[in-house]
């Protein structure tokens, strides 16, 4: 393709010197970029076998007469390690994902549009770069020492201010996720906010609308899809949230009926008995099915959202 | 002229309520983005408070004690490092080079596109569902065991992401005509991303790779069954205690062990290895950080 441009050598010294390119050098390069190529596929294989080899593993119970998907999706009774009476049943366990999820989302979303909306509008540049790189530190926090701190701080808080029995519970979880996830919550939804035209401000404070007016009326509705997308993706990191909420939310398999019960999600499900499960044994291969359920929920969700930032990115 | 000065510059009633709103808003936005900080700083106290006794040197250097209810974290702390150098060493070329893939060779069509959305996916996928794949791929069909290859490996494709992520915004920003430019003088596309392209987005790389080494040095889920363990009898002061076929301990994976299966800990220690963790993961991020402000500030496009 970089011959085409040249035009054609008038000095045949040019020429001479192309055809002195050693062979080594041009075998090498094609070899190169045929690995350049195969590492960029490797995205698609990795992803693919990830889903291969947990289904994999999860696939034998789908055949097992005593196992039927319906229970393990509607019913609430998970008693694998029972002698008489195995029940695989994980509803409790979407149940607890389910509450845990909502509750962080209902703090973070709100705080983190906020946040995103104060850091892109209403703060100078120099405030603006100092809380960029907080956010970036707040993101980079392990999720272990997340789960640390619901385990002593918060759960401390909860039973001296409410009086609960037990302090590692849903309103626990909720809180802890709610703070994981408003980092990518608020530098995506910049981002989204960032996306707007600047001529659309513009316009507005040529209309003499207020910094509030302009966020409220245009770059709102004009951002939403890529707000939407930021939502999404803060769901899908709290769904997948494994360490924080094995160690915030309890160990309760039943359905919470109020924020200060203890519950158990489906990550913290398959981390607390992955361990004690024989490989190749039921058990172990409905935690795999667990897995399964996951990866497909935060697929649907990662697409979705992607397809949402897509249509902010074609306007 | 008066009068005209006085109905120019009084405040309409509406002027006035929009005057109220702005304040408002900016007060309650700001409220927002502190109440992000605050906790932050609130907790980070809190926990260096309360490791305090514990944190020296010697807790660094030392090796767990009396069913580790005493001593030192030295042999999670090796455990840490092994384990974030090898998944380095697997998902840094592959990662930069699909990178380059991404950016320099591929074509606006479907192939590109599965890529990209593969790429979102998996970054997206939990952390417990990695632990999983790692268990069924590494520890079982490759037959590596329950080893830090097959814990390397899982957090290198976990990793992955985030070097294929960053590489790929450094190279996007090398202006196209630097290329062109390059590629003028008679260069081929290889030679053009070797000598131009690299060299200029080498801070974004290095940016990517710091962060790699962070989220690596943070994660549980996936070491957890597929090659780190509670305990592992090291040595004091031995620098290399691991064989890539052994199981080892890990910073994470201490610190939920000390505080959910061990009864009877001083207090202080799981605090203090908390703070260890956060601590590296806290300076390695800032590492990151730093390197981009001063590149960006010598930048000369």
């Amino acid at each position: 393709m970089t011959q085409q441009l040249t035009p054609a050598p008038a000095d045949p010294g040019l020429a001479v010197r192309r055809m002195r390119r050693p062979v080594w050098a041009v075998v090498g390069e094609r070899a190169l970029e045929t690995l350049i190529y195969l590492c960029g596929l490797s995205a698609i294989v990795f992803v693919l076998s990830i889903f291969f080899f947990v289904f994999k593993e999860a696939f034998p119970v789908l055949g097992h007469g005593k196992f039927s998907l319906r229970e393990f999706l509607f019913s609430d009774q998970w008693y694998p390690t029972s002698e008489i009476n195995k029940r695989y049943g994980v509803l409790a366990m979407i149940a607890g994902t389910c509450s845990v999820t909502a509750l962080a989302m209902l703090l973070a979303v709100p705080f983190g549009l906020g946040a995103a909306i104060y850091v892109s509008e209403f703060c100078g540049p120099r405030l603006r770069e100092t809380l960029k790189v907080v956010i970036e530190l707040l993101a980079a926090i392990p999720s272990v020492v997340w789960g640390f701190v619901g385990l002593t701080v918060m759960s401390r808080l909860i039973v001296r201010y409410t009086g609960a029995p037990v302090g590692v519970n849903v309103l626990n979880g909720g809180v802890i996720l709610a703070l994981m996830s408003v980092p990518i919550i608020v530098s995506i939804s910049e981002d989204a906010l960032k996306a707007v035209p600047d001529s659309y401000r513009e316009a507005g404070v040529a209309l003499g609308a207020t910094r509030w007016q302009l966020v409220w009326r245009v770059l709102l509705p004009a951002a939403k899809n890529g707000l939407l997308a930021a939502v999404l993706l803060g769901v899908g990191r709290a769904v997948g949230e494994t360490m924080a909420v094995l160690m915030a939310t309890g160990h309760a398999i039943h359905i919470p009926h109020s924020l200060l019960d203890s519950v158990r999600t489906l990550t913290a499900n398959i981390a607390a008995e992955l361990g004690e499960a024989p490989e190749g044994s039921d058990h172990y291969r409905v935690l795999f099915l667990t897995g399964v359920l996951l990866f497909t929920i935060t697929f649907v969700v990662n697409l979705a959202a992607d397809f949402f930032v897509r249509g902010l990115r074609r306007k | 002229m008066s009068t005209f000065l006085g109905t120019r510059f009084t405040e309409t009633p509406l002027a006035r309520r929009k005057r109220r709103q702005e304040t408002a808003a900016k007060w309650v936005f700001g409220a927002m983005a502190a109440a992000m900080i605050v906790p932050l700083l609130l907790i980070v106290g809190y926990l260096v408070r309360l490791a305090w006794p514990s944190l020296s040197l010697g807790f660094l250097l030392d090796v767990p004690v009396r069913g580790m209810k005493e001593g030192g974290i030295w042999p999670a702390f090796v455990g840490t490092i092994y384990l974030v150098f090898l998944s380095l060493a697997v998902s840094a070329p592959i990662g930069i080079l699909a990178a380059v893939y991404l950016n320099e060779y591929a074509k606006d069509n479907w192939l590109n596109r599965i890529i990209n959305l593969a790429v979102i996916n998996l970054a997206g996928v939990p952390s417990i569902v990695h632990a999983l794949f790692g268990l069924g791929a590494f520890v079982y069909a490759a037959r590596f065991g329950y080893s830090i290859i097959s814990a390397s490996l899982t957090l290198a494709i976990m990793t992955l992401p985030v070097i294929i992520a960053s590489t790929r915004e450094a190279l996007a920003s090398v202006p196209r005509s630097f290329r062109e430019a390059c590629w003028n003088v008679g260069a081929t596309r290889w030679q053009t991303i070797r000598s131009v392209v690299l060299p200029n987005a080498i801070s974004g790389i290095l940016t990517g790779v710091i962060l790699q080494v962070s989220r690596a040095a943070g994660e549980t889920a996936p070491i957890m069954f597929t090659g780190a363990v509670f305990f592992k009898a090291v040595q004091k002061g031995d620098l290399f205690p691991y064989g890539l076929h052994d199981q080892c301990m890990a910073l994470s994976m201490h610190l939920y062990t000390l505080s959910t299966q061990v009864p009877g800990v001083r207090e202080s220690i799981p605090y203090a290895t908390a703070v260890v963790l956060l601590g590296a993961v806290l300076l390695v991020n800032a590492a990151a950080i730093a390197v981009r402000v001063y590149l960006r500030a010598r930048k000369k496009w």
